[in-house]
């Protein structure tokens, strides 16, 4: 029952936020109940057994019989962290945007439990269908994020993500059901959404032909994946949605809802078709590849902070990709550490620059100077933020980082080395925005402020210090986090061509 | 007896726990606190590395080695990544030095920068490098190197930067970070390169399986990795082409000149090499353009040394000089001799960059020789200790620098991986060394005062001058652990070899086969004497005959002018690199991303909505157009059925 009360419950949470006679209460019954929520969440690692390969805490109800589609929740190695990172980041963003969103507090807190639960349902849904749903139906509390809380483009801003990820969705749908569609003809008649139905498919695959089922279905699935991870060149969605959104907004879309993308390849595109993933590996790693760099590069002449966090987040996905599309257990590794990785520094920068913004109300690279001397604990938190994004040894990007470009490295010399000035490129854009916007004299845009008021206050504080704890700790002692990943990571790596997931039974009587 | 474990995680850790504490009171203005915190740290470490020292010694010499494992840093598939440290002949001369030399730096700090405002931070930052500079020597494999390589960039970094309310300070900051990611990307692509070729990055079990390997020419996996290791070399250790950050990085106070930028830290890429030299020697290729590349540096930065007026920079320069000639010596296969070198131009430089401190300290932040003059007077312990290095650096016996200089320089000469050319290149480098270090003594400590009247120069109060005078006992007796054979028969006693004796064993077994004593005599006197006709033409143009520095500047004209802009290599990488990237990304940007994606989604956006527009007319409600869409339709079925 744990992972349908962690999808389900914050349905129920925003309900009573919706029910709450004062505004007031808002703020901290949601930061209450997320809290409660993640302690919650963390009774997964209570039950939840390191060393296995398999699908654990499964539960599975049919729904649609007729369809063979069911109620299908399942946790393993892949998803476990992105789960954990998830419920980890909700009192955060809560925290984040506690002085950041004035009007419709109450809509705001609603939208944001609705989408806990999308965002959980689409990292835990082991049935096509239900995935589906709840990865379209996350697209529309962002929407509304963005839509109401964004900054002055935001109409168009929401309207472009919304419609370019829903156009990559529509695709995926229809592939779904080409696979449902076959399993009744493959099974015996009985159609099934399963995932763990669909792993044992096998569909046919013609080597160098367009137009064979294998390759057009990956395409569907890995175009919906691609346009929300975003791989280039689908990405242009992305700094628009990011510069526009809510800090909140923009905290989830590039710590948790990027990674449905990332982790949407892991899950199915990998292992439902491994020979089209294969024989088309070489565009997905260039594309990768090229967006390290080009993100890199672009990032690097940004004017606008955010936007500039918004490129570098084009390029760290491409390190993501080119890390999993390396298809050996130090890329698939380096890979999902990553997408962890991503989702606390890009996430701790996006607060930062959130918590700066509400100050100063600029987000212009120009208008800034010598924030340091005004802003010493703002700064160097930031500075730490900075080191994990640029993967500075003993922080936790290094971990991911080096990870992915050892798979990368072995899977393609040449491939390896372009990625590996990914590593120079990551320092100059950062270094040279810390150096612009801390060092230098006071701008005469911050000297208007008291350095009281610029610093951080001990809400920030609160707000910051498990995200330092968090980059150090994943830095430092990685095989804390690896360890419950590491089997089936393996599993996906050594068995990508009859890719099978069982579900495990704890002690014989496992929640069926 | 406390266990080797013990003592390990004290020498690493004391200045890590040293940096907590002063970091958390980042904003204490509280120098001598601050500086008693983080040198006490430091000195702990020294002792432990003495401890440590003397704990090899008592073992048998072919197996001085204390390891202690940690933990498991980084465990995935075949690749484990150990925190686990190694203190052999090599790395123990390395922690002595860092430490030791730290020791001194940080108690020359709290008299340094008792006037500034933020003492705290900058000894939490010192005892940060210290941390990550044991890190770097102590690994025994090439991560944990590789984290402390990183780790002493990012405080190098802070450091030069840590007036960063000046633009040009943090601009200098930024420049030597990313000119060092450049290398680290090399670095790290030396790792996989090894890790692909042997499964391990292990130093020892590098070392193990090299005997397997026969590999000559360029593409095989072994020259690669060294090649990229040295490009990570070039890096760190500011070699062709990438030592353009460590002149800039001047800009940090002047006691991380000494520490990072001189004794320790710029001397990672050698120590990295004699670590690696095991694996060097099957790369003869990646050697000779070691040797090639580390002359080279020699005579080009002892050439812009001659037209230095910023005391630091000449030192600055001298630096990158003296890197050359290390990295000649382990080109050359001289590993001992580097590493001798190394040591001994700790001890010399950082004496002479602290003494450059006490001298910027009592001129008020002046750092123009020009303005100087006639020092020697007024801080006789600083002039007399800077004497010393002088002679050391430019290579009189006794002196420490002549020692390990020479001993380089012979096995340029004589060895089997060396040339003659490569020892004319490294004797007219030493020749030009002798020359701008004399013209700095010139014009810093001798002739007439040219202070301004607004300064009265002092000397330095005790806490900087024991330091010094510490250093300067160093810089003499330092190289008398490594007297040559050749002199050592003329000296009663035969005093031995030894650094040689300690650090060979560790060293991979490599026969030079030197040349006879007498040809290493007369190279010997060839090289003082030049040196001492060098500096004392120098004492001449600069004290006596004034006119003659101008006149020769006037005669060499534009090459002049190209030595003193530095070649132009700055102006080369801004120009002809940096700024047409930036354009680049500025191009891609407007024109791909806004102009190019955008518009054709636009565009597809357009489509698909004129063509529901254009579809949208076909239904207007109008009955009479219906009727004409049934006809219409019922005649074209006929046609298709008929024909």
């Amino acid at each position: 029952m744990l992972l349908s009360a962690l999808i389900f419950l914050p349905l129920l949470y925003a309900a009573v936020i919706g029910a709450l006679p004062r505004t007031e209460w808002i703020r901290p019954t949601a930061l209450a109940l997320s809290l409660v929520h993640l302690i919650l969440g963390l009774g997964i690692f209570l039950q939840f057994e390191k060393g296995v390969a398999a699908l654990q805490l499964v539960e599975k109800t049919p729904w649609l019989e007729q369809f063979g589609v069911h109620y299908f929740v399942g946790i393993d190695g892949i998803s476990l962290w992105l789960v954990v990172m998830t419920l980890a980041l909700t009192p955060l963003v809560i925290l984040g945007s506690w002085t950041s969103i004035e009007n419709r507090t109450k809509t705001f807190h609603v939208s944001l439990f609705a989408l806990l639960t999308t965002m959980l349902g689409s990292f835990l849904a082991m049935d096509a269908i239900l995935f589906y749903i709840f990865f379209e139906a996350s697209l529309i509390p962002m929407y509304f994020m963005i839509g109401i809380w964004g900054g002055p483009r935001r109409i168009y801003a929401t309207v472009k993500f919304f419609v370019y990820t829903m156009l990559g969705s529509l695709l995926m749908l229809a592939a779904i059901i080409a696979l449902m569609l076959m399993t009744a003809h493959q099974m015996g008649g009985q159609m099934s959404a399963s995932l763990l139905d669909f792993y044992q498919l096998q569909i046919p695959f013609v080597a160098g032909e367009w137009l064979t089922t294998q390759t057009l279905l990956m395409f569907a699935f890995a175009i919906a994946f691609a346009i929300k991870v975003p791989m280039f060149p689908f990405h242009t969605w992305l700094p628009d949605a990011h510069v526009e959104a809510p800090t909140p907004g923009s905290v989830i879309l590039a710590a948790v809802m990027l990674k449905m993308g990332s982790y949407g390849f892991m899950r199915m595109a990998f292992p439902l078709f491994p020979d089209a993933i294969e024989y088309w590996a070489w565009l997905f790693v260039f594309i990768s590849a090229f967006g390290i760099v080009y993100g890199a590069l672009v990032a690097m002449v940004q004017p606008d902070i955010k936007k500039l966090v918004a490129y570098s987040s084009v390029s760290h996905m491409g390190y993501i990709m080119l890390g999993l599309f390396a298809f050996n257990i130090f890329g698939m590794t380096g890979g999902l550490y990553q997408m962890l990785n991503h989702g606390i520094s890009t996430g701790a920068l996006f607060l930062l620059v959130g918590m700066i913004y509400e100050r100063t109300h600029s987000r212009q690279i120009s208008d800034y100077g010598g924030l340091a001397q005004a802003a010493p604990w703002f700064s160097i938190v930031f500075l730490i933020v900075t080191m994990s994004s640029i993967a500075v040894p003993l922080t936790n990007g290094f971990v991911g980082e080096f990870l992915i470009l050892l798979g990368a490295f072995s899977a393609s010399k040449i491939y390896g080395a372009i990625a590996v000035t990914g590593v120079i490129l990551g320092a100059a854009y950062m270094l040279w925005m810390v150096k612009r916007v801390f060092f230098g004299p006071l701008s005469p845009m911050l000297s208007k402020y008291s350095p009281e008021k610029l610093d951080m206050n001990w809400r920030e504080k609160v707000l910051m210090a498990p995200l330092v704890v968090l980059i150090f700790w994943m830095g430092i002692l990685p095989n804390h986090f690896l360890d419950w990943s590491r089997e089936s990571l393996e599993h996906l790596v050594n068995n990508r061509y009859t890719y099978e997931l069982s579900i495990h039974e704890k002690d014989g009587h496992d929640g069926r | 007896m406390i266990s080797s474990d013990v003592l390990l995680a004290t020498l690493v850790l004391a200045p890590l726990i040293g940096f907590f504490i002063n970091g958390l009171r980042f904003r204490s203005s509280d120098c001598q606190t601050a500086g008693i915190i983080a040198s006490g740290a430091a000195i702990i470490s020294f002792i432990t590395s003495v401890v440590l020292t003397l704990r090899l010694v008592a073992l048998p010499k072919d197996g001085r080695q204390i390891t202690a494992h940690f933990f498991d840093w980084m465990l995935v598939g075949d690749f484990s990544a150990q925190v686990s440290f190694l203190v052999d002949p090599i790395s123990a001369i390395m922690i002595l030095v860092v430490t030791g030399v730290g020791s001194l730096i940080h108690i020359f700090s709290i008299g340094y920068m008792s006037h500034d405002a933020r003492p705290a931070k900058y000894f939490a930052y010192l005892n940060l490098f210290l941390f990550n500079m044991l890190l770097l020597v102590l690994g025994d494999n090439l991560l944990i190197m590789f984290v402390g390589w990183e780790g002493v960039g990012l405080c190098s970094y802070l450091l030069i930067g840590f007036w960063f309310t000046d633009k040009e300070k943090a601009a200098a900051g930024m420049k030597a970070f990313i000119t060092n990611r450049i290398g680290d990307a090399g670095f790290l692509l030396g790792i996989f390169t090894l890790f692909f070729a042997f499964g391990t990055v292990n130093f020892a079990e590098l070392a193990a399986r090299m005997p397997e390997v026969a590999e000559v020419g360029w593409t095989g996996p072994i020259a690669l990795a060294c090649l990229f290791l040295f490009i990570g070399a070039t890096g760190k250790s500011a070699q062709i082409p990438l030592y353009v950050w460590l002149p800039d990085a001047m800009a940090g106070p002047t006691p991380v000149s000494a520490l990072i930028h001189a004794a320790t830290m710029v001397t990672a890429g050698v120590y990295m090499i004699v670590r690696m030299s095991h694996v060097f020697v099957l790369a003869p290729n990646v050697m000779m353009l070691i040797a090639v590349v580390g002359a080279l540096t020699a005579l080009l930065a002892a050439l812009i040394g001659f037209t230095q007026n910023d005391i630091k920079k000449v030192l600055a320069y001298s630096t990158v000089s003296q890197l050359g000639f290390m990295f000649l010596g382990v080109g050359v296969g001289a590993f001992m001799p580097a590493m001798f070198h190394l040591m001994t131009h700790a001890f010399f430089k950082a004496l002479m960059f602290l003494g450059s401190g006490s001298v910027i300290h009592a001129m008020h932040e002046e750092q123009d020789i020009r303005k100087m003059g006639g020092l020697a007077k007024k801080m006789p312990i600083t002039h007399g200790t800077f004497l010393i290095g002088w002679l050391a650096i430019i290579g009189i016996p006794p002196f420490a620098g002549f020692f390990s200089k020479d001993e380089i320089l012979w096995y340029t000469m004589a060895g089997k991986m060396g040339h003659p050319l490569l020892w004319l290149i490294g004797a007219l480098a030493a020749i030009g060394t002798a020359f701008y270090m004399t013209r700095l003594m010139a014009l810093v400590f001798w002739g007439e005062s040219r202070v301004d009247s607004k300064v009265h120069p002092h000397e330095a109060p005790l806490n900087m001058t024991i330091p010094l005078i510490i250093l300067a006992v160093l810089s003499l007796v330092g190289g008398w652990v490594g007297i040559p054979h050749a002199l050592a028969q003329f000296i009663p006693g035969h005093p031995p070899h030894l650094l040689g004796d300690w650090i060979k064993p560790a060293l991979v077994p490599l026969d030079l086969e030197a040349g006879p004593v007498v040809l290493e005599l007369i190279l010997m006197l060839v090289s003082v004497v030049l040196a001492s006709v060098s500096a004392w033409f120098a004492y001449d143009s600069y004290l006596k005959n004034k006119a003659r520095p101008t006149e020769i500047k006037e005669r060499l004209g534009k090459a002049y002018d190209i030595v003193a802009n530095k070649y132009y290599v700055d102006e080369f990488y801004f120009g002809k690199i940096i700024n047409p990237l930036v354009g680049l990304s500025k191009g891609l940007w407007a024109y791909v991303d806004v102009n190019f994606i955008d518009k054709t989604t636009y565009f597809l956006a357009d489509l698909v909505q004129g063509g529901g527009r254009a579809l949208r007319s076909l239904h207007n409600g109008n009955l009479q157009q219906y009727a004409m869409y049934i006809v219409v339709g019922l005649l074209l079925a006929l046609f298709y059925v008929l024909y």
